[in-house]
């Protein structure tokens, strides 16, 4: 009424027919601002679809321009990372005021890495990292605000112990990758003086590494496997009760609207939907913004600030979804014809066609396979397409092949009590509505579950490697060392801390031979063959190899190859070795001889699987002090039963960071990434199922809509003594019917691409029962809501109100 | 009028919608095998009347006897299996299940009555080819003419064998031949099955066919006596 | 129509002379046919005869007779069963029905009764027709419709008087 209403005025105005005269860029503007009236104006109902739409299209949006923010979020976290950090320089500056020494000291607290670095300026003026005002003293640091507040926790006394220096001051966020970092910047001191190099800057230069080709390749799946299906449901968001609009077109017809007329209105009602959904989405972007700070992903976090989409990106997508929801609206309106006097769909009369409909998912799929059969994809753009539009495809051809899957299981659909009959009749006579809403659904459970997949495997991997080195309650620490006496002081330490239950460890350094100067290459740098000499007690040696009666003085020499040496003349008793042989890019000083005595004995050595090998030469202090090595280190095993001291790893941790800060942890005792993972499989599992509230939401609208058209049906039933029951069965299996082909598809398609995904990073297929069971129990619960929402209405219009005639 | 021997009879029926009275002290019976005609103006309350002696719609006031059973104190869920079982409907227009075959919305009130499917199916079957509409079965309410359409209305409301038929304007939407047609077929079966009939109706041509008429005027009954 | 039940209902209101009588007449139902003063004469002259009515007065004076006519008992009875009687369904029946109306109307009586019990006759002959209808040949059926169709008329019109009583009433009264 309205509408009718509308229109006249409309014409009444021009003074002239509204419709059908010639559209001019006059009737263009008119008809669109037509249909955007439309689009807001028609009470509460009209509003609720319109703000169902924004919401919908809003998310959409929201996540297009997280996407779209991925490269500016990336530049900053790069781009900090490289200012703040300096691997070391080609040639080490000489120490003057303006150089600074440093170490990396990273240690774990419960998981949670802590990224540590070492400073000592050699003068008055060092270089200083940004987000720090001064470099700490002796036996201070800076610290990151998560570490800091970290430090404060109550549970947190291992930690406060280990990082035994005081605090002077916070690292800002400019040296900062995001706001959990957990990171500080100590004083170097004696302990850790072997792991130091000397800077003259901070900011790290290197030539990037083109990421692998694989990775590109993962990278770009997962982009599109996420987006498609936001960009599916913006299609299906944009026709939330859209069976409304085109009765009201049907009415504009009636007063005289041509069909280019309708389409143009309705192109006006979609315009405005569009844009207001990219308000809507703009909003929730901005708040989600605010929430990343607090998410960590892979090891990724970043501040709020840093995530902006880019420009061009956004613009991209400013442009795009109103276009591509007039597009859709277009689209749709081709197979129906808005006739003055109500809407025909030209569709029970055509039957759906399978062909092109699964030509889709399979091209996609014969560019998947084709990619994973290809030799080892070279670098360039051709691979990258492929995959992306095999994924793709594969994806589409789902919301393609849905349609068809759906009139053809409805049409084998037999018999079955009354309510069963009325749904698949319904259903036969026109599925459209259902598989509309329902597309959405399925893209973008089969996206998530694919990706699920591929996680859940990955996963897998990581739990397989985890627990492997899990079966072995043993913590292997390396680093360099000042001396024997250092080693073994860590030794006692550590055997006597709480939990321990052995304690292993030796110190070795490299040996050329005398004379040898080594040969240099194209860079300048020097190598030379060297032979490992391992320094130990004779307890320590004996678990190297089997040298029977040790004192301390005694020699060994391995048999077989106990170390890096390749030639075996080249380590023998009585052979003269230069301690400190000339490797590197510069000058190493004066060789140090040192002759292997001809007592030495040869032994048999013994390896242990994940330790460092046991050594060319074999020394007991005695016969060879550490001070005379050149840049000794040690690696120290500790055995612990967390049986006997829960807390028994970060104890070891502790004292191993106080004997010397630089040492670094080599094993995984705990596995990170379960947590990371745990996270994810939230973050899928709750946009899945936002995905689905929206999508009942829209089947909600739609189907109220569609019980209002029938209201006198319904009375009629009502009148001859239909059950409620029976018309609220109808109902659900309506709803559930198509949600459940839909969800069928997505499975198979999710798990059909997760599989190919899989197969082509070459990672073995792990299936998440759970997961498809939320998924699947999710939409089930959808249906149920949508069903128990609909009744009220359903129970409503069965009242004989509807038998009046007017 | 004596409801004795009525097989349904309403006395001093009140209903209200809001402020508009529909049925002010309405009386109305008919017997087994009789056609009675209710006429009267739009709006005097024909319909409601319809309503609240099938059960339909509560009276405010007033009792509805039903076969010795008062109806309006009947819980809902017993009304419904009552329209289900005993009683018959034809309205005029848009009553059709549209996705429904002409043979499956005929089996409908058997099939909500609990009747297997086959079975449901053959009776419907039978009522078509009474209706004169047996060629088309298998088409929707959406391919077949008005008239076509109103003889399958017909066939389902007879199909289940109701005691009480009730039409309301069944022919309203036809042309005169098509409607007399249909009419004929109806009170024809009708009396037959001797089923009582309540036609609502406005048309006198289509009050016609009825052994008795009323006439409802503001919401009150006004029983002609004379003829009699 | 009956002109002699007519002038009788009209003098259910009140003794008149015969004058008045045809002016009351014509005003209300002589539209087509004003009344000659020798149709009231003798029309009076034989509801006398009858009983019906009696001569309330006699005006002295010179001139047209001056008589006063007053209704009887016999006469209000004989208005009544006139009215209440349903006429033949019959081609331009709408004078006779018309009058009937506006007399009910003058005298208090309930107009919509005798529509009502007017319909009830025409339904009788309609539904009569009906049958023979159903059980005839062709020929009778198109004989019958004929008919059908114009009590069908007839009985619109007899909705649309019943519809607009209160109006009428009011012109009648007025």
């Amino acid at each position: 009424m309205t509408t009718l209403h509308a229109a006249r005025s409309t014409g009444s105005r021009s003074g002239r027919p509204p419709h059908g005269s010639p559209g001019g860029p006059a009737a263009w503007l008119r008809d669109l601002a037509m249909g955007a009236r439309f689009a807001v104006t028609g009470g509460r109902e009209g509003w609720f679809r319109t703000a169902l739409s924004a919401i919908g299209v809003g998310i959409g949006v929201a996540v297009l321009l997280l996407a779209c923010s991925a490269p500016t979020v990336l530049d900053a976290w790069h781009g900090r990372e490289k200012a703040r950090e300096n691997l070391g320089q080609m040639h080490e500056p000489r120490a003057s005021d303006r150089t600074v020494r440093y170490a990396q000291a990273d240690t774990t607290f419960h998981g949670e890495p802590v990224r540590g670095r070492l400073v000592r300026p050699d003068g008055a003026h060092p270089p200083v990292p940004p987000g720090i005002a001064h470099l700490p003293g002796p036996g201070e640091m800076v610290v990151s605000p998560a570490l800091r507040a970290l430090l404060a926790a109550p549970d947190s006394a291992p930690l406060r112990a280990r990082l035994d220096y005081k605090v002077v001051g916070t690292i800002g966020d400019s040296g900062l990758l995001g706001p959990q970092e957990l990171t500080f910047v100590a004083w170097l001191d004696d302990r850790s003086a072997g792991e130091a190099y000397r800077i003259s800057r901070f900011g790290k230069i290197f030539d990037p590494q083109p990421p692998s080709a694989r990775l590109v390749l993962l990278t770009v799946l997962a982009c599109v496997v996420l987006l498609m299906p936001v960009v599916v449901f913006i299609g299906t968001a944009v026709r939330f009760g859209g069976d409304r609009r085109e009765a009201r077109l049907a009415a504009l017809r009636l007063v005289g609207a041509d069909i280019p007329t309708t389409r143009r209105i309705a192109a006006g009602e979609a315009v405005v939907g569009a844009a207001l959904g990219l308000a809507a989405g703009l909003l929730i972007f901005l708040a989600g913004r605010q929430a990343v700070g607090a998410v960590t992903l892979w090891g990724v976090n970043v501040f709020p600030a840093d995530v902006v989409p880019s420009p061009g990106l956004a613009a991209l997508v400013a442009v795009l979804v109103p276009a591509a929801s007039v597009l859709v609206t277009l689209f749709a309106q081709r197979a129906v014809t808005a006739e003055p006097l109500g809407v025909v769909r030209n569709r029970p009369v055509r039957r759906r066609r399978l062909g092109w409909r699964l030509a889709l998912p399979l091209t996609g799929l014969a560019l998947l396979l084709s990619s994973a059969w290809a030799p080892q994809a070279p670098d360039g753009w051709f691979p990258v397409v492929r995959l992306a539009l095999g994924a793709a495809l594969l994806l589409l051809g789902v919301t393609a092949l849905l349609p068809w899957l759906v009139e053809a299981v409805v049409a084998r659909l037999r018999g079955g009590p009354v309510a069963w009959q009325l749904t698949v009749r319904r259903l036969q006579l026109d599925s459209g509505a259902a598989h509309r809403a329902v597309s959405g659904i399925t893209v973008a459970v089969a996206g998530a579950l694919a990706l699920h997949m591929v996680f859940t495997t990955y996963q897998a991997g990581y739990a397989q490697a985890y627990e492997e080195s899990a079966s072995r309650p043993v913590i292997q620490l390396s680093g360099s060392t000042a001396s024997w006496g250092q080693a073994r002081d860590a030794l006692t330490t550590l055997r006597r801390t709480s939990g321990v239950t052995w304690a292993h460890g030796t110190v070795r350094a490299p040996a050329g031979r005398e004379g040898d100067r080594g040969t240099r290459d194209a860079d300048g740098y020097r190598s030379v063959q060297t032979a490992m000499v391992t320094v130990g007690d004779c307890a320590e040696l004996r678990r190297k190899a089997r040298i029977g009666s040790c004192r301390d003085g005694d020699v060994f020499v391995a048999k077989d190859r106990g170390g890096r040496a390749t030639d075996p003349a080249f380590v023998r008793p009585g052979v003269r070795l230069n301690l400190n042989p000339p490797e590197g890019y510069e000058e190493t000083g004066p060789p140090r001889p040192w002759t292997v005595p001809d007592t030495a004995r040869r032994v048999q050595t013994v390896r242990h699987p994940g330790e460092d090998l046991p050594g060319d030469v074999l020394a007991t202090p005695g016969a060879l002090p550490t001070g005379r090595l050149q840049a000794p280190t040690t690696e120290l095993l500790v055995g612990y039963d967390k049986a006997r001291e829960s807390d028994a790893v970060e104890r070891i941790r502790t004292v191993a960071f106080r004997v010397n800060p630089g040492l670094r942890e080599l094993s995984a005792v705990d596995n990170p990434h379960d947590r990371q993972y745990d996270g994810l499989r939230t973050a899928l599992f709750l946009g899945s199922v936002i995905v689905l509230l929206l999508i009942g939401a829209g089947l909600i609208v739609s189907t109220v809509e569609q019980l209002r058209e029938r209201r006198r049906l319904l009375s009629v039933l009502d009148a001859f003594g239909t059950r409620r029951a029976t018309m609220g069965w109808s109902l659900l299996w309506q709803t559930a019917i198509p949600v459940a082909l839909g969800l069928a598809l997505a499975v198979t398609a999710g798990l059909g691409l997760g599989a190919v995904l899989l197969t082509l990073s070459g990672a073995e297929v792990h299936l998440d029962g759970a997961v498809i069971a939320g998924v699947a129990g999710s939409a089930g619960g959808v249906v149920l809501l949508v069903t128990l929402l609909s009744l009220p209405p359903l129970w409503r219009m069965m009242r004989p109100d509807g038998l009046r005639t007017e | 009028m004596t409801p004795d021997g009525s097989i349904l009879a309403g006395e001093g029926l009140h209903k209200t919608y809001g402020r508009t009275t529909a049925l002010d002290g309405a009386d109305f019976s008919v017997h087994p095998g009789e056609v009675v005609a209710v006429m009267g103006p739009s709006g005097s309350g024909k319909s409601t009347l319809l309503h609240c002696l099938a059960g339909i719609v509560r009276p405010d006031s007033g009792s509805v006897r039903y076969d010795g059973r008062e109806l309006t104190t009947l819980p809902d869920a017993e009304r419904s299996a009552l329209r289900r079982t005993d009683f018959g409907f034809v309205f005029q227009f848009g009553q059709l299940v549209p996705e429904l075959t002409c043979l499956e919305n005929v089996a409908l009130p058997l099939r909500l009555n609990g009747t297997k499917r086959k079975i449901a199916e053959a009776t419907a079957r039978e009522w078509l080819a009474r209706l004169e509409a047996d060629d088309i079965h298998g088409k929707r309410p959406g391919e077949i003419s008005g008239g076509q359409g109103q003889r399958v209305a017909v066939a389902r409301a007879l199909a289940g064998r109701p005691r009480v038929l009730f039409a309301d304007e069944p022919t309203g939407a036809l042309d005169s031949l098509n409607g007399e047609r249909v009419l004929t077929l109806l009170t024809d079966a009708a009396r037959d099955t001797s089923a009582a009939v309540v036609l609502v109706t406005h048309e006198p041509r289509v009050a016609a066919y009825s052994d008795r008429e009323i006439t409802v005027r503001d919401g009150r009954v006004r029983e002609s006596l004379a003829g009699l | 129509m009956s002109i002699g039940h007519t002038l009788l209902g009209l003098l259910e209101s009140g003794p008149r002379h015969g004058y008045d009588l045809k002016r009351a007449f014509d005003e209300h139902f002589g539209q087509d046919r004003p009344l000659h003063y020798g149709q009231v004469y003798s029309t009076m002259s034989r509801l006398l005869k009858n009983g019906l009515v009696e001569v309330d007065g006699i005006e002295a004076g010179a001139g047209p007779e001056r008589k006063r006519y007053a209704i009887t008992d016999a006469g209000v009875t004989d208005v009544a069963q006139w009215l209440r009687r349903p006429e033949k369904p019959e081609p331009y029946l709408h004078s006779t029905l018309y009058t009937k109306v506006v007399l009910a109307l003058m005298t208090g009586r309930d107009a919509a009764e005798l529509l009502d019990t007017q319909r009830a006759e025409h339904l009788r002959l309609m539904r009569g027709l009906t049958e023979r209808k159903r059980q005839g040949d062709l020929a009778d059926q198109l004989i019958c419709d004929h008919a059908l169709f114009h009590l069908e008329a007839d009985l619109r019109w007899l909705e649309l008087t019943a519809a607009r009583l209160d109006k009428l009433a009011r012109a009648v009264r007025g």
